[in-house]
């Protein structure tokens, strides 16, 4: 690897630190984490034309349409004369793994270094990448985001559902914003509220079940597919706000999920390749934990009853088993097959996969297998939707369309 | 149910269709227009007609189609997708169809009717098909009428590239260029058209039953329903091409208004349509030009750059005769002793280069001054084979000697040279007065110059009118920067959001632009290309691309006047410098008179790639024969065989399976000759006979081998090589093994110095695909286990469970440990053999070319015979793997993880260690992976002063643009030798 600038303990106070706008309810938990340990954060929201033109000029065009994305994002926020360029440094995510975004971070690099050779890119990483850094994750704070992910997954979920049947335009929207906030402070401040999850799930549950929703009755659409287009709006071309207007309940499956599944990858693959150490038994754990504060939040919505309580994980791994091993583990691997059987047998029959044009793990684990989930749920309704900078948004918007029709025969 | 008239309005992407229904259901009016990307006239216009005959009638409406979504939701008419109002005319009309087949302009859709309704339309990336034909009328010069008429006449189809519009043109140009008959190219053209339906949608769903036939194309094309009709095996009963095909949408769509509660009369109906606003979500740039005054000053600094005229019929003295066979022009200049213009010629070769320019010959023969002596003459281009042996020309070059050549004269200095053609984008960098590198844009975003064109025919518009439009449009519409189907739906779009022609003429001059400079080009800053561009190609004759081009450098660049023929230019120039008797072997005018050529075409039967071959013959025993990919093919003797490891590799492996196989057998086991056995193979093979198993492998990669398994294929945007496997995987069913083996494997050998050594996704986990698609297959006859080959306990452990109904629990180890000596006996065997090759070709003084790819990179279909093509040209080639453990990992800028392709990076850097060896990156088309790998590699190899390669390669045959960049590598790599030496 050749060199380059590292994020000194010095930076740590000089230094804003821009935020990819990835998972929108998400990351803003995450940045109030980081501010709260010293760190200045900023998440970025511009999502003009610029943005796609940028990472053009600066990212192989056939790289995958996040990465295009992501680093079009950061180069655009440099270029907007917003941030002192001596004084900035850039986040992005690292997942490792035989997929190519486990090369997002040094095609980022590559493009700053020709353009902002000052600007330090930090990673955030639960594998240990990158160890040299001065952004570092300590165990408290990875509980602290662990529990922003759940937060942020029932805050979406809730979200999602109040706002295809308000009765009053803009009430969701509302309690979601009184939410952030909320969980902002409780995350800053140093009593460690936010471990107290069992009455904040309830607070949050009981909050937008109070919301007025009409009782029309909705196509459910599911949304599954590449981590990045299924959940920002940026790449996805607001994607939920579409299905809304379109008179649908969009139905995101948690991040969450994700997490797990990157967690049970690591043991999975131990078994399978007959090659267990102290990181696989870790990691064995460290999903063990996960597993229980998962089954807390889905008990806490059941007794709550309002809401559709998130896939249990253990259930989605033997839903995977009918389809695939679960040694696929590059990209999203084989959690989107047992996301769309669970949806589908969830009575969400509707869905869309959200994928990068050309997304290569996706050719396997969800067009390779929409055919076999079909053929098991035959009302299910499945489409891909592929993304870049050159498809447009009518073609997406006809596909889509063309399903709900389907939907609605 | 209503008892009102109702009207469904369907607006398309090519055309406007309506459709008047009355209370009980009947057609009682239908018209269907072009609409000439002028949507809401259209729809208006036709408004008007139906007012004339209902002045105060009123009716419920609906409006469907492709482009019709925007309009609808602006004037709050109710919409109804297309496919779905197609589905409802079905229902009504021919309720016991199985299976409904619409082409529209650009889009194709299924519906599959009994056995679960299912309705698809193309992706993306599909290309479209009416669009698709028009712009294939076009390139022959004739209307799609006259293509029918020529289909039916044809004797003979031709292999076409089916995915992709593109990648058909691709294939379809060199036939032309090749002489090949038109009426069989027509034929051919639609036979791709079906091709691409057929697989495209029905992905392993048959087409059965009684299929009923939609959309314009299909109503009006006679050639087209044959294919189809021939394609499915279908007889009358069963294909249905109703009357009303091309309204049917439409009808359907009336049939949804009338379940509407609201109507409305044709004048309120007019009110809401012309008070549409249009949303104004498009993207728009800067104009072009923001006054008069600076376009004068733009055409007044570029008319600087022309060259003197003389007169043909007064000069007298030697002339230089130069032709550019361009892949749809024909460019050709007479030149004078002292750099004048004598003569000059561009125009479309309508498919007929050669006929093209044996009637401009003519020409100048009889107009010149009889003391005009041609004293050289030389051809370059797409056609130049043909041409140089159809009339004799002294000297065929290589087009990038051409252009350079030409760009020096007009400005010595110069460093970056760009050409956009017909069909191409050429982009040279000048360093040391040689050719530094080399950039040519792949099939995927071709069509560049005829692109515009087409388009401006189907806007009713030539193409000088259409490019001066859009030089005053105040707000261009930014059309994204990819292939030509991407920008027809993103002109869709911006149609639909109401931009102007003059906007998207003006866009479309920006985006090829766009194209050229991020997506062939790859810069980052205008610096990167140098100071003095030069830019040439027809293309750039359009002032409105020659701007666009200014406006996204930021800099002015050099457009010599004769921009479109500087090629041609080139070769006058290479002309008069190569002549040395006193004159040309060009044909004379007296041979002229006589000159006619026959064609026909003929498989080879040289060896098992059995190439197409085109034979043209002048008469005289003087004949051409293009389509070869090797010596034998030509007609010319192989003096001395040049040494190939692709060859021998491709032959071991294939040869791996007819040694120790046991005599009696336990059962007999298929492994598909598909994606990683092209490696791995050794090993299964003799962990399989060890144990006593019988081995076999799946029949040699053909374009039939892949037609075999294309039903199968779920995901169409996916590599060749992938998609070859199903065919592998329907041979071995056919062949009767017993089971089929194909394990997967997230990790592959670890050969040390990487950070990690997965394979690739697509690789990795195929076998998955595989099962869930191919219904022939199941987990008895298919056997898929995960392993990592680099844990032998693992092996043991998932082959003994795998292996379990065998009973040979104690034999796994014993065989594990000889699978793995054999496949180091086979790298080692090949690493020997490319010694060997490296040492003759040295003893040769033959240059050497390390050939990276993938091992299954190897198998001829997916290579389509480069490896020959390079030994043609007099070079030797090698393996990446082969030469890849001579070298350690250099510093890299990306995370190297990939076993495969960390192989590159070490071969590269070996590669930089030797002065005659260059490194050719061989990248298949739909890779994600190389689009990190190979700037990583350019960036080795340039960092040491080498050369960068790279050949994209699809499912197209077509070694054109292959060929031209080879040709340019042996040119380049002459003048470096000769630099070195001076």
């Amino acid at each position: 690897m050749s060199e380059y600038v590292k994020f000194t303990e010095e930076m740590k106070k000089t230094h804003t630190i821009l935020v990819p706008d990835m998972l929108p309810i998400h990351f803003k938990m995450l940045c109030k984490i980081f501010e709260a340990e010293g760190y200045k954060m900023k998440l970025l929201q511009n999502d003009s034309r610029a943005v796609v033109d940028e990472g053009l000029k600066n990212v192989h065009n056939d790289a995958c349409y996040p990465a295009l994305l992501v680093i079009g994002q950061f180069m655009d926020a440099l270029n907007s004369g917003e941030y002192d360029v001596d004084k900035t440094a850039l986040l992005i995510t690292q997942t490792g793994g035989g997929c190519r975004a486990s090369n997002y971070i040094h095609l980022l690099r590559k493009a700053v270094d020709k353009n902002y050779p000052q600007v330090p890119v930090v990673s955030l990483n639960f594998s240990g990448l990158e160890k040299d850094s001065a952004f570092r994750i300590t165990a408290p704070m990875f509980v602290k985001l662990l529990h922003a992910v759940l937060y942020g997954d029932l805050l979406m979920t809730c979200y999602n559902k109040c706002r295809a049947y308000e009765v009053n335009k803009g009430d969701s929207k509302k309690m979601l914003d009184k939410w952030q906030n909320r969980m902002g402070n409780i995350f800053r401040k140093k009593d460690k509220k936010y471990l107290k999850t069992k009455k904040i799930y309830r607070d949050i549950l009981d909050d937008f079940a109070s919301i007025e929703l009409s009782s029309e009755k909705k196509i459910k659409v599911g949304i599954v597919g590449e981590i990045y287009v299924k959940y920002s709006p940026l790449a996805n071309n607001h994607l939920e706000d579409f299905l809304i207007s379109e008179g649908c309940e969009p139905v995101v499956p948690s991040l969450l999920e994700f997490v797990m599944y990157c967690a049970a990858g690591t043991f999975n693959d131990a078994d399978i390749y007959d090659n267990h150490n102290k990181m696989s038994f870790a990691y064995k754990l460290g999903y063990k934990l996960l597993y229980a504060k998962q089954k807390e939040l889905i008990k806490v919505m059941k007794e709550q009853g309002s809401f559709e309580p998130l896939h249990d994980f253990e259930h989605l791994r033997k839903l995977a088993d009918k389809y695939i091993n679960q040694g696929v583990v590059m990209g999203e691997g084989w959690l989107i097959p047992a996301e769309m059987a669970a949806l589908a047998k969830s009575g969400v029959e509707n869905i869309i996969c959200a994928q990068p044009f050309g997304c290569l793990p996706n050719h396997i684990v969800a067009k390779g297998m929409s055919r076999a989930i079909k053929e098991d749920n035959p009302n299910a309704n499945i489409v891909a939707i592929d993304y870049d900078p050159g498809a447009t948004k009518v073609n997406q918007e006809n596909r889509i369309k063309l399903m709900l029709a389907n939907a609605r025969l | 149910m209503s008892n009102k008239y109702s009207l469904g309005i369907d607006i398309g992407s090519t055309t406007v269709k309506t459709v008047i229904t009355d209370p009980e259901g009947n057609i009682v009016y239908s018209k269907y227009q072009r609409h000439l990307s002028k949507v809401k006239e259209t729809v208006t216009e036709q408004l008007k007609l139906i007012r004339a005959d209902h002045p105060d009638e009123r009716f419920t409406v609906s409006i469907t189609g492709s482009a019709g979504l925007g309009l609808a939701n602006s004037a709050e008419i109710p919409f109804v997708q297309e496919v779905h109002a197609a589905f409802l005319a079905v229902k009504k009309k021919q309720p016991d169809a199985d299976v409904v087949i619409e082409l529209g302009g650009e889009d194709a859709k299924i519906i599959f009717l009994t056995g679960g309704v299912e309705q698809r339309m193309n992706g993306s990336c599909a290309g479209g098909t009416g669009a698709f034909i028009d712009q294939m009328s076009t390139l022959l010069g004739i209307t799609s009428d006259q293509l029918d008429e020529l289909s039916l006449r044809a004797q003979k189809i031709y292999p076409i590239a089916s995915r992709c519009g593109v990648f058909a043109k691709s294939d379809i140009q060199p036939l032309l260029n090749q002489g090949a008959r038109r009426e069989d190219v027509s034929a051919s053209i639609f036979q791709a058209v079906v091709d691409q339906t057929v697989s495209g949608l029905a992905q392993g769903r048959s087409i059965e039953g009684k299929v009923l036939f939609l959309g314009g194309p299909l109503f009006f094309l006679q050639g087209l329903r044959k294919a189809f009709v021939n394609t499915l095996g279908l007889d009358e009963e069963h294909a249905v091409f109703p009357d009303e095909a091309p309204v049917f949408v439409a009808y359907g769509c009336a049939i949804y208004a009338a379940t509407s509660a609201d109507s409305y009369s044709v004048n309120e109906l007019l009110e809401k349509i012309t008070n549409a606003k249009t949303s104004d979500n498009i993207v728009t740039g800067e104009p072009l030009f923001s006054s008069q005054a600076e376009y004068d000053e733009f055409i007044e600094r570029h008319r600087k750059f022309d060259l003197g005229y003389a007169d043909m019929r007064t000069y007298k003295g030697d002339a230089y005769l130069g032709i550019d066979a361009g892949s749809t022009t024909t460019k050709l200049v007479l030149i004078t002793d002292d750099g004048k213009i004598l003569y000059h010629h561009y125009s479309s070769n309508q498919g007929q280069p050669l006929d093209k320019i044996a009637d401009q010959l003519k020409r100048i023969y009889k107009e010149k001054n009889p003391d005009i002596n041609i004293r050289g003459s030389a051809v370059t281009g797409y056609g130049e084979d043909l041409i140089k042996s159809g009339l004799a020309v002294d000297h065929g070059i290589v087009e990038t000697v051409a252009h350079f050549k030409a760009a020096s004269y007009f400005c010595p200095d110069v460093d970056f040279i760009i050409d956009i053609g017909g069909q191409d984008i050429k982009c040279f960098k000048i360093k040391n007065k040689s050719i530094d590198s080399i950039m040519l844009n792949e099939a995927c975003s071709s069509g560049c110059g005829s692109f515009i064109q087409t388009f401006a025919m189907a806007l009713g518009y030539n193409i000088a009118e259409f490019s001066q439009l859009g030089l005053f449009a105040e707000h261009p519409v930014d059309l994204g920067s990819r292939c030509t189907v991407f920008m027809n739906s993103s002109v869709k779009q911006a149609q639909k959001d109401g931009a102007t022609v003059e906007d998207i003429s003006a866009g479309l001059s920006m985006s090829i632009i766009k194209n050229a400079i991020y997506k062939v080009i790859r810069a980052k800053s205008p610096d990167e290309l140098g100071k003095n561009i030069v830019v040439q190609g027809g293309t750039f004759l359009n002032d409105a691309v020659l701007r666009s081009f200014e406006k996204e450098m930021g800099r002015n660049v050099i457009r010599p006047a004769i921009s479109g023929l500087m090629g041609a230019f080139g070769c006058a120039l290479y002309a008069k410098e190569r002549a040395v008797g006193e004159k040309s072997t060009l044909i004379s005018a007296e041979e002229l008179e006589t000159f006619a050529y026959t064609s026909r075409s003929v498989n080879c039967n040289g060896c098992t790639a059995h190439c197409q071959l085109n034979i043209i013959n002048f008469g005289k025993g003087r004949r051409f024969i293009s389509g070869n990919r090797c010596e034998k093919g030509g007609g010319i003797k192989i003096k001395n065989k040049i040494p190939n490891l692709y060859e021998y590799k491709y032959d071991s492996i294939i040869n791996t399976v007819k040694t120790h196989q046991p005599r009696k057998y336990r059962a007999t086991v298929g492994l598909p000759l598909a994606l990683s056995f092209y490696e791995q193979l050794p090993f299964w093979h003799m962990l399989f006979t060890t144990l006593g198993f019988r081995t076999i492998i799946s029949d040699e990669s053909s374009r039939q081998m892949y037609y075999l398994g294309q039903h199968t294929i779920p995901s169409d945007t996916v590599c060749y090589p992938a998609k070859l496997t199903h065919g592998h995987i329907e041979n071995l069913l056919d062949k009767g093994a017993d089971f089929i083996f194909y394990p997967c494997m997230s990790y592959n050998i670890d050969e040390g110095g990487s950070d990690n050594h997965f394979n690739c996704p697509v690789v990795a986990y195929y076998p998955e695909l595989l099962l869930a698609n191919n219904p022939r297959l199941n987990n008895n006859n298919f056997i898929h286990p995960y392993m990592d080959p680099n844990i032998r306990k693992n092996v043991i452990n998932v082959m003994t469970k795998a292996l379990a109904r065998y009973n040979v629990k104690g034999k796994i180890p014993a065989a594990v440990d000889k699978a793995y000596e054999a496949m180091e006996k086979f790298r080692a065997e090949i690493a020997n053999k490319a010694r060997d090759i490296i040492e003759q070709a040295r003893a040769e003084k033959r240059n050497i070319i390390v050939l990276a790819g993938r091992p299954y990179h190897i198998d001829k279909e997916i290579n389509h015979g480069i490896h020959k093509l390079i030994t043609s040209l007099g070079m030797a080639v090698v393996t990446e793997d082969s030469v890849a453990q001579l070298a350690r990992t250099p510093n890299l800028g990306v995370l190297n993880q990939w076993t495969y392709h960390s192989r590159l990076y070490r071969a590269a850097n070996y590669v930089t260690t030797q002065s005659d060896m260059q490194l050719i990156q061989l990248v298949s088309f739909g890779c994600g992976i190389d689009a990190v790998t190979s700037d990583e590699v350019r960036n080795i190899l340039e960092s040491k002063g080498k050369l960068y390669t790279q050949l994209k390669i699809d499912e197209i045959n077509n070694l054109g643009a292959a060929r031209i960049r080879l040709r340019s590598l042996v040119a380049a790599m002459e003048q470096s030798k000769n630099r070195t030496e001076e």
